[in-house]
């Protein structure tokens, strides 16, 4: 690849902008204001243009081809949700006109809390988080304001499955929690036997994925929530994996008592620098106070001639702000779209359909790949992307080798209790054609990997860059493709 | 899988040779092959320090995960291996010799009889397969 960058692009007295005629006096930046090493490369329009569509055509997207990222939902847009948030009545609002002028946007986040408190079954939703990671921190935060409301303060241990995303720890870590370390049993399971010895005066909580990272549908979840609750302790819910229980099973009914959704992985809002994420947090009934605000409330009931008056309200002990304004308005439209055009058959046959693709990839691939948790698996599964007889061929190597065939690898080398993880997730946006040409890619990879181990050691072959030395790029970062004059002396 | 026999390792896959009552210490060649390619090493301890067994001591990450690495015996931290945090390389080529972490001066010697010897190491990582 040799696409420059626009700083090499540059040439000095080529802008690409013209400042218009101002219509105020001009009037000279005080002395000291004006820096002169700013470097700002000078692009004509035209070049800038052609610059990006070149990079455009080196990236891979959902639009171009099947996704398969385990536990990342990479499932289609659909295009109907970018007509909706284009709309001019919600996409040139500002966040600080007045209520009264904004109703029609108060009313979709209204019944965007509404019905995301529906599907999964709890009593009310703030929808400010900014991604999933902060829906986490925002609910781990409600937890520890629940814990502190009742006087409850020996509550500083987080207990957290060895299958979880490592932002579960690390959310916890950052509210001041003390992370323990669930360990998985040999079916795939939270182990129960040493959850019941990690449950005391001093648990705060558990955070659980289900389905876990494995793909797996959690068999002990019942039992693991009641110890939790016995305990004292508080049942956080990652909803990274809600897409394979949409319209079939309630977290909330379930007895988990605090969740973040990702609108931008079960929701089809753009997901992996497409656009910003979303993290709504659903609670049940005990913890609805401690929300962050603001939220969005029927201030004035309505009658025959008048609608209700919608407004934002701040819950009573609210853990605060979390995000400035109201969270991602673009995204809430966007899931608003999808839900409304699903409904409630269509989102369970997201679910169904999204398990019943993730199964029939593991039927065809079962022969050729070894599967550490074997059994039905959910939305998702784990294969391990490594052979006793083709010894130097690792995960890495397969998924460089399936983006020579325009296929985007799995997710690699997680979760970590499986060596050499290949974890796919195929969603349901996949036709059975589509899981055909990938699967009959990754049986002609294995098979590579005994014939001709080289050919997936030196891959990818046809691709605008080629193998990247990771390590390198780990050990020496660049950080900046400038430096200030004053500092580079 | 090299596992020498002159020392004892952990269930967390941390080995330490105890001469007298001072333990050199790193991580297994189990430890580095799953890791892959170390570019990260941190200790996070202090020479002068008394380290408690089974709390961390220093920081691993490799260019598929982080690891946290734990002190296999309680004591007092004699000794930082200051070439790892320039050459982190060295855990994945020499994870027995040249990238030892740390050094302790051991306070509770009872501690090392507990440890795994190597054939029960190499058991226990037969054992955990996936």
């Amino acid at each position: 690849m040799t696409e420059p960058t626009l700083y090499e692009l540059s040439s000095q007295g080529r802008p690409g902008f013209r400042f218009p005629q101002p219509d105020v006096p001009l009037t000279p930046l005080p002395e000291g204001f004006l820096r002169k090493d700013l470097n700002f490369p000078e692009v004509a329009e035209v070049d800038v243009i052609r610059h990006f569509t070149r990079l455009s055509r080196l990236n891979y997207s959902i639009d171009q081809g099947i996704y398969p990222l385990g536990s990342c939902t990479m499932k289609y847009n659909p295009r109907i949700n970018e007509a909706a948030a284009r709309l001019p009545g919600f996409a040139h609002l500002h966040p600080l006109q007045p209520v009264e002028t904004v109703q029609g946007a108060l009313e979709l986040m209204y019944e965007l809390q509404s019905w995301l408190a529906e599907i999964a079954g709890f009593a009310a939703v703030s929808l400010q988080p900014a991604a999933g990671a902060h829906g986490e921190l925002t609910g781990i935060l409600i937890m520890r304001a629940y814990h502190q409301s009742r006087g409850d303060s020996a509550r500083t241990r987080v207990l957290i499955p060895d299958s979880a995303h490592g932002t579960n720890p690390a959310t916890s870590a950052m509210s001041g929690f003390q992370v323990v370390n669930v360990p998985t049993d040999a079916a795939g399971n939270i182990d129960l036997a040493v959850l019941r010895t990690l449950c005391d005066a001093t648990t705060a909580g558990i955070m659980i994925t289900n389905p876990n990272t494995l793909g797996l549908f959690d068999q002990n979840l019942l039992d693991a929530i009641a110890l939790v609750h016995q305990a004292g302790g508080l049942v956080y819910g990652d909803g990274a994996n809600l897409n394979a229980l949409l319209g079939v099973a309630r977290p909330g009914d379930l007895g988990i008592d605090v969740m973040h959704f990702n609108l931008h992985k079960t929701f089809s809002t753009p997901h992996g620098g497409g656009g910003p994420g979303s993290g709504p947090v659903g609670v049940a009934k005990h913890l609805v106070d401690f929300l962050p605000g603001p939220i969005v409330e029927i201030v004035e009931e309505g009658d025959e001639d008048m609608p209700p008056l919608f407004g934002l309200v701040q819950p009573k002990k609210s853990i605060g702000r979390v995000k400035t304004f109201f969270g991602h308005f673009g995204m809430f439209v966007r899931a608003y779209t999808y839900i409304s055009m699903h409904g409630p058959e269509g989102l369970r046959a997201v679910a169904e359909n999204a398990v019943l693709n993730a199964n029939y990839l593991l039927a065809r691939l079962r022969s050729a790949y070894k599967v550490p948790y074997d059994r039905t698996c959910m939305h998702e599964f784990v294969l391990e992307g490594r052979w006793e007889d083709a010894p130097e061929v690792i995960a890495l190597d397969i998924s460089k080798r399936l983006m020579d065939y325009g296929v985007h690898p799995p997710t690699n080398y997680f979760p970590l209790i499986v060596h050499d993880a290949l974890m796919i997730e195929p969603t349901e946006t996949e036709s059975l054609q589509s899981l055909d040409a990938f699967a009959d890619v990754l049986l002609k990879v294995a098979d590579e990997a005994h014939q001709s181990p080289q050919l997936l050691k030196d891959a990818p072959h046809n691709t605008p860059i080629r193998r990247v030395d990771e390590v390198k790029a780990a050990r020496d970062l660049v950080l900046c493709c400038w430096v200030p004059e004053a500092e580079s002396n | 899988m090299n596992t020498p026999s002159d020392r004892k390792y952990t269930q967390s896959d941390e080995w330490v040779k105890l001469e007298g009552d001072i333990a050199t210490v790193g991580v297994s060649d189990y430890a580095q092959d799953a890791l892959s390619d170390v570019v990260f090493f941190e200790a996070v301890v202090s020479v002068g320090d008394t380290v408690q067994a089974k709390t961390q001591i220093a920081t691993l990450e490799s260019v598929k995960a982080a690891a946290d690495v734990n002190a296999p015996l309680s004591g007092e931290v004699i000794e930082i291996n200051e070439d790892l945090a320039s050459s982190p390389e060295l855990v994945n080529s020499d994870p027995y010799g040249k990238a030892w972490m740390l050094k302790l001066k051991v306070s509770n010697p009872a501690e090392y009889d507990a440890l795994m010897d190597a054939a029960a190491y190499e058991a226990y990582c037969a054992g955990r397969s996936h």
